[in-house]
């Protein structure tokens, strides 16, 4: 990756959330070396600790099934990757998805739920309440965040199913979670 | 040109070249160039060919990928070439066999077929080198150059005849393709 993108890390706040550290630490110990993503606010401190990693490359996406295609041929070179989004990006995703499932690919997501918890955008309501049943027609499986102590375990959990299990899994980070947006 | 007679030029030499073949008649061409282990062949997934070969370019540094598309799956993912274009792998090459149609579906005309200049698009994203390539003494001069090292990726768009060509069917099994592409770069089953 060009040096000139190897950020420092990120000065998290007094009283900032832990998660985002927490969740880097147990990426990197399942030997994630690819994040690729669409940036949302609620993955800014992920993104930025990953982006301050040098064992992982990072790509910035103009959309976010280009993600899924990165994550299928990282496997196919032996090498596995996270991908993060926000809810509005999983419709993009579903014909790519097939790519993972016709694999048997692993193929890990991390989506910062929107449209869901005192939701200021109504925009974001339809796919944020399509996100789950569309990821599970084409085949994905789903799991289901509501506390940072509950994200970190299952994110864990879902590293393990994705990469042993061969499976593809998205982690869904309820808004709750996350907090309310400031505008 | 014809597209089989590019393609077999653009493959003759490959060596050690890991190949990502985009859905429809790239896969074919490359079939009839000789089917390979380090063929993988898209059946599905259209727009996301380019994305794959730069998933595995970052896995696998030291080895060269190319990723050989059509216009119509290339301008499906045409996104992608700016996601390329800004991660700045060294070992991906884009060729796409331009024939300004859509061979599967009843050949539609494309937006290469209207007038679009894919190659200028490259350039604008910022590949290192992104060109037109119209004859088969220019096919040959780049196979060479896809082995030797760049700046940054590389797209080449070879301006093919719109024929159906004999249909040379590869294996349509994702699964068996993906096992044996890793046993090629001695990657373990899990």
């Amino acid at each position: 990756m060009p040096s000139e993108s190897r950020n420092k890390p990120p000065v998290v706040a007094f009283n900032a959330p832990t998660w985002p550290a927490e969740l880097h630490r147990i990426l990197k110990a399942a030997d994630v070396r690819q994040m690729s993503y669409v940036p949302d606010a609620g993955h800014a401190a992920l993104i930025e600790f990953f982006h301050a990693d040098p064992d992982v490359t990072c790509n910035v996406l103009t959309t976010e099934e280009e993600g899924v295609a990165i994550a299928a041929g990282a496997w196919l070179g032996g090498q596995r990757s996270v991908l993060l989004m926000q809810s509005s990006g999983v419709g993009n995703c579903i014909n790519m998805l097939s790519l993972p499932v016709m694999l048997r690919a692993p193929l890990l997501m991390l989506v910062t739920m929107r449209g869901e918890w005192a939701e200021f955008n109504p925009w974001q309501v339809p796919m944020s309440a399509a996100t789950e049943a569309s990821l599970k027609a084409i085949g994905v499986r789903v799991m289901r965040a509501d506390t940072p102590d509950d994200l970190c375990e299952i994110t864990a959990s879902a590293a393990a199913l994705a990469f042993d299990g061969e499976q593809q899994v998205a982690v869904l980070m309820s808004q709750r979670l996350i907090g309310r947006k400031k505008w | 040109m014809s597209r089989r007679d590019a393609v077999a030029a653009l493959l003759r030499d490959r060596r050690d070249l890991l190949v990502v073949c985009g859905l429809g008649s790239p896969a074919y061409d490359a079939h009839a160039a000789g089917d390979h282990d380090c063929n993988f062949y898209l059946w599905g997934a259209m727009g996301g060919a380019a994305m794959i070969g730069l998933g595995l370019a970052q896995a696998q540094p030291d080895r060269r990928v190319l990723v050989l598309t059509g216009d119509g799956e290339q301008l499906m993912g045409l996104g992608g070439l700016v996601t390329i274009a800004v991660a700045k792998p060294k070992n991906l090459t884009v060729v796409v066999i331009d024939n300004g149609h859509y061979g599967e579906t009843g050949m539609q005309r494309s937006a290469t077929g209207l007038g679009l200049d894919l190659a200028a698009i490259g350039s604008a994203a910022g590949f290192s080198d992104a060109r037109e390539v119209g004859d088969l003494a220019g096919v040959t001069a780049l196979a060479q150059t896809m082995h030797s090292p760049a700046n940054g990726p590389r797209l080449y768009v070879l301006k093919v005849r719109a024929e159906n060509e004999p249909r040379s069917l590869p294996p349509r099994d994702a699964v068996y393709l993906k096992n044996r592409f890793r046993a090629a770069l001695g990657i373990g089953l899990a």
